[in-house]
């Protein structure tokens, strides 16, 4: 924990190994920007042996379920999550992407209903290296470039 | 089951589905014709809803609904309705299952389909989505290939001109791969299938032959699907003419076909092919078109349950 800027949490989720720059979006996508209570912080451009630079973000006083960290799999598909207890690791996995992608993504295409009607986007994961989806609605596929940008 | 379901994507048919449609065209095709007028759908109403022009497919839905003796009701622009007022497509679709037995829609926007189906508790059917399915169309076609060559397995079929954005091809393209068949991919460079259709298509075990000389591979083939190429696909207006004129398909073309060779088109054409073709044995496009009432007629009495 030496090598961390920022201070070590009593009991919350640690989410390390974010590709450096997608720190804040991981905040965004788990909108953890609305927690309030436990403070959240994000270290930015940190060194990493395995990533090089890394992003971390540390969410006090919030146990995050697979489930729900799995959202950011699109983004930070390196990531990974530790559960901290009494200041401890108690839990730890790796993100996986889902076999659905519900709500967090927008479709690309301009004309598809989705961007139009009160709808929850859906995309079926139709390939996970290199990463493809195809839209629920308008049944296009969207590659991780794509993917990126609509997130 | 097929009563109560929604016929929004081929990509949800599985084989037996479209074998099972095709068979019960064929039934009602026969006894139509034995009977004059059925009687399934008595009793029973169809909206269609057309927020877009059609011609073949919205009378084809209506005649097949009058001919299973149901009744229609619909539009067939949006102008004339509350969505000029801004009303969503899901209001309207609740408001119009209120009406209806089953919904036949065509919408500009793709995915619409899908979600009338999600909104409404009564059968939907995709008559259209923008340039996404239309999977009546695809039926059809293959009702059509069936009852020309008595199968679909293997036939060598060609598919001609903008299969790059043509949906009809696309979605004909993967219901094929249930067949055994080898597909000849015939278009202008610009307008190729795209490269990640042909590799789906390629993993599903068709054979697959590109090319874009057409008169090369006419004697080859048993079946041409030939499609409209849209001026707008072009960047500039000398390599569409450059194209159009290669694709034209006319009697002089055919002399090396088949005799058996059967050519297609879904319709409307502009001059893809001479109407000196129409009177020819080759000629079945029209006879695609009739196809179209059977399959609907099979398609609207299956998802309503009013036959099996």
């Amino acid at each position: 924990m030496s090598e961390l800027k920022v201070t070590a949490i009593k009991e919350g989720t640690v989410i390390d190994h974010i590709p450096a720059g997608k720190g804040l979006k991981v905040i965004q996508i788990l909108k953890l920007d609305k927690l309030n209570g436990g403070a959240l912080l994000l270290a930015a451009n940190v060194h990493s042996k395995k990533l090089g630079k890394k992003d971390i973000v540390k969410i006090e006083g919030r146990f995050l379920s697979e489930e729900e960290v799995n959202k950011i799999a699109l983004i930070a598909p390196s990531a990974t999550v530790n559960i901290v207890r009494e200041y401890k690791v108690a839990e730890k996995f790796q993100v996986e992407i889902p076999s659905e992608i519900v709500g967090i993504l927008r479709c690309a295409n301009p004309n598809c209903v989705s961007n139009h009607e009160y709808t929850t986007p859906k995309f079926y994961v139709i390939s996970k290296e290199p990463l493809k989806v195809r839209c629920h609605y308008c049944e296009r596929t969207m590659e991780e470039k794509e993917i990126l940008a609509n997130l | 089951m097929w009563k109560g379901r929604d016929v929004i994507s081929i990509r949800d048919f599985k084989k037996e589905d479209i074998e099972h449609v095709l068979k019960t065209a064929e039934r009602l095709e026969r006894e139509l014709k034995d009977e004059g007028a059925l009687k399934y759908a008595g009793g029973k109403i169809l909206a269609t809803l057309f927020f877009e022009p059609s011609t073949r497919t919205r009378l084809s839905f209506e005649s097949a609904m009058h001919r299973l003796g149901g009744r229609v009701i619909g539009f067939s622009e949006a102008s004339s309705t509350s969505v000029k007022k801004g009303e969503s497509l899901r209001d309207t679709i609740k408001t119009v299952e209120q009406y209806s037995d089953v919904i036949v829609i065509r919408h500009p926007e793709e995915g619409a389909a899908r979600l009338a189906a999600e909104v409404a508790d009564i059968p939907v059917i995709n008559a259209g989505d923008g340039s996404n399915q239309h999977p009546t169309q695809t039926l059809l076609d293959l009702y059509t290939i069936k009852r020309t060559f008595g199968r679909i397995d293997g036939l060598k079929i060609g598919l001609l001109g903008d299969l790059k954005y043509g949906r009809t091809v696309h979605s004909l393209s993967e219901a094929l791969t249930h067949y055994d068949v080898e597909l000849y991919l015939i278009s202008p460079e610009l307008l190729k299938m795209p490269k990640h259709i042909v590799e789906d298509l390629r993993d599903k075990g068709v054979k697959i032959y590109e090319t874009s000389d057409l008169e090369s591979v006419i004697p080859e083939l048993d079946v041409l699907y030939a499609t409209r190429i849209q001026k707008e696909r072009f960047p500039d207006e000398q390599e569409y003419l450059k194209v159009k004129g290669s694709y034209v398909i006319t009697l002089d073309l055919l002399k090396n076909a088949k005799e058996s060779l059967k050519i297609m088109h879904p319709l409307p054409r502009v001059d893809e092919i001479h109407p000196s073709v129409d009177a020819s044995k080759h000629a079945i496009y029209f006879r695609q078109v009739f196809s179209g009432v059977p399959v609907r007629m099979a398609l609207l009495g299956l998802t309503l349950g009013v036959v099996e």
